[in-house]
């Protein structure tokens, strides 16, 4: 039994330290963005704010996050409306080719991110279309509608298939039916991959620093400044982007797990 | 179905259908076969000319460089996701059959957080830890220990690779483990099967394709990944993904940059084709 014992202890503990391992750069950004060394070690310097105030006085940092501020929202957008399209079309139809359909739906995370960069950059110069803010867009679009339909799909899943039938029993019309039965049911999956995909706009670096010209998204502002010195601006900028991304990736968690425990029960 | 969806389909089906159809077909298949069509290009006067010719095939194949890069490369993905898949076993085990159904949500809720939240400010981070008058060092000097090189080394370049794929393999593992039926294990241990020969001889079989799928996307993740090997790794020597940026950066041979890229795709492909076949092997 103490063997038994020591070895639950042995996994706790060893849960920990992965926690440790995946959280400790979240962490130690946090922490080194209000110190006043511009090597940051241990122990530590001052408390400042100067690389906040130096972020703030910044022109470049503010162009930065209008051009990503405006790509995420209008990508979170397009790739949930498409990703809402595309579940519905998997939860309700039965057709040819469907495999292939959803293979093409879901495949694009899978393509590493470089590679998808300089296609989408090859092919936008092609077609005049590279360097412009639209051009983050399209591409992000293309990475972050599996997400999207991913959420919205796993929302339908949970949906008494009877009640679509039964709204057209009771004389709704398709169109009627998909606005005042489908659409409210997912609702909640629908605001969680708005802020899912939005959270994987704003975070992406490597095909936004392909395609974007001179339209430089925060984090390919980073990868710039990154090239050159240790420079704990970055630590400032990063605790921004962490914390914007964590809240919109819990508020879409919670969106999903408050949806678990309504939908079992119904369900 | 109660009416005939038939007669009404066509406007209805299709505005729910087109649009991925639409979009993924022209902004991610045409890229693609565009790329594959590009590495035929020529570049003559320093611009691109439309053209098909197996010139950058050939002349990419026949540079020493570029066959260091892919068998590094190679060989580091596989490294990470050996690596990766036995740290991530035991937390998955962990979490899967030592943890309430509860304290396993929340768990996997905090690991999906990270997967989410910039990977790139999160390898910075590790270069400010790492560095040779960084925090784990200054921490082994207090126990007298090091100064080592930990940046710009395979172990550093290791260390990005968890950062990007732990929390996955973890999460993959850990639902493939929590679907084993427990009857199973109670019964190997009833038949006086020891822990660790219940895990490998019941727990891992039963749990193969989730851990496959798990350390294929390792795989993929990390043989594509250009930030690690770059900042914590310092390019010593580059991997494909570095070669495809400093190909594309430096000026107009795309062609070149589209053959290693082809390339990836390609090794990518037969892999992950590999993996599944393996994972789905016995069971048939």
């Amino acid at each position: 039994m103490s063997s038994e014992r020591a070895i639950a202890w042995f996994l706790r503990a060893y849960v920990g330290l992965v926690f440790c391992f995946v959280f400790a750069p979240i962490v130690s950004s946090f922490i080194f963005s209000f110190n006043s060394d511009r090597f940051p070690t241990i122990p530590l310097g001052e408390f400042t704010l100067h690389w906040y105030e130096t972020i703030y006085n910044d022109p470049d940092v503010w162009d930065a996050l209008r051009v990503s501020v405006i790509s995420a929202v209008s990508v979170s957008l397009i790739a949930t409306f498409i990703g809402f399209c595309t579940a519905y079309t998997d939860y309700r139809y039965r057709f040819f080719g469907k495999n292939a359909y959803l293979a093409l739906a879901l495949l694009p995370p899978t393509i590493p991110l470089v590679i998808m960069g300089l296609a989408m950059l090859a092919w936008l110069s092609r077609i005049g279309m590279s360097g412009h803010l639209y051009s983050i867009m399209i591409a992000h679009v293309v990475l972050c509608t599996p997400f999207a339909m991913a959420v919205i799909r796993l929302r339908l899943a949970q949906m008494d298939p009877s009640l679509e039938a039964a709204a057209w029993n009771l004389g709704a019309g398709e169109w009627r039916t998909m606005r005042e039965v489908i659409l409210p049911f997912t609702a909640p999956a629908i605001v969680s991959a708005l802020c899912l995909t939005a959270a994987v706009s704003f975070d992406e670096f490597a095909v936004a620093w392909f395609v974007s010209g001179l339209n430089k998204t925060i984090p390919v502002i980073i990868l710039e400044v990154l090239q050159g010195q240790v420079d704990p601006q970055i630590n400032a900028i990063g605790t921004f982007v962490f914390i914007t991304s964590m809240t919109l990736v819990v508020i879409a968690q919670v969106l999903l797990m408050t949806r678990q425990r309504k939908g079992v029960p119904g369900g | 179905m109660a009416a005939d969806p038939r007669v009404r389909i066509n406007w209805f089906a299709a505005t729910w259908r087109l649009p991925m159809l639409v979009w993924q077909f022209l902004f991610f298949v045409v890229p693609l076969l565009f790329l594959v069509y590009l590495s035929f290009w020529l570049v003559r006067n320093y611009r691109m000319v439309p053209g098909f010719d197996t010139v950058n095939w050939v002349k990419m194949f026949a540079k020493g460089y570029f066959w260091d890069a892919y068998y590094f490369t190679f060989g580091m993905a596989l490294l990470a996701t050996v690596v990766t898949s036995c740290l991530a076993f035991p937390c998955a085990y962990a979490l899967s059959f030592k943890l309430s159904e509860t304290a396993r949500r929340w768990a996997i809720f905090f690991l999906i957080i990270p997967f989410f939240t910039s990977y790139l400010v999160r390898i910075y981070a590790w270069q400010v830890l790492l560095a040779e008058n960084g925090v784990i060092n200054a921490a082994l000097a207090v126990i007298g220990a090091g100064p080592y090189a930990l940046l710009n080394t395979k172990l550093g370049t290791v260390i990005g690779y968890l950062t990007l794929t732990l929390p996955l393999v973890v999460i993959l593992q850990t639902l493939s483990l929590a679907s084993i039926d427990r009857n199973l294990i109670e019964a190997a241990h009833n038949l006086g099967c020891g822990r660790l020969r219940t895990v490998f001889t019941v727990i891992v079989p039963l749990a193969k394709v989730g851990l496959i799928i798990g350390a294929v996307f390792c795989f993929i993740l990390s043989f594509g990944d250009f930030v690690s090997p770059y900042y914590l790794g310092g390019s010593k020597p580059p991997t494909l993904s570095i070669l495809i940026i400093d190909t594309t950066k430096s000026g107009q041979q795309w062609p070149r940059a589209a053959v290693v890229a082809v390339t990836m795709i390609a090794t990518l492909l037969l892999v992950a084709f590999a993996a599944v076949s393996a994972a789905y092997r016995k069971r048939a």
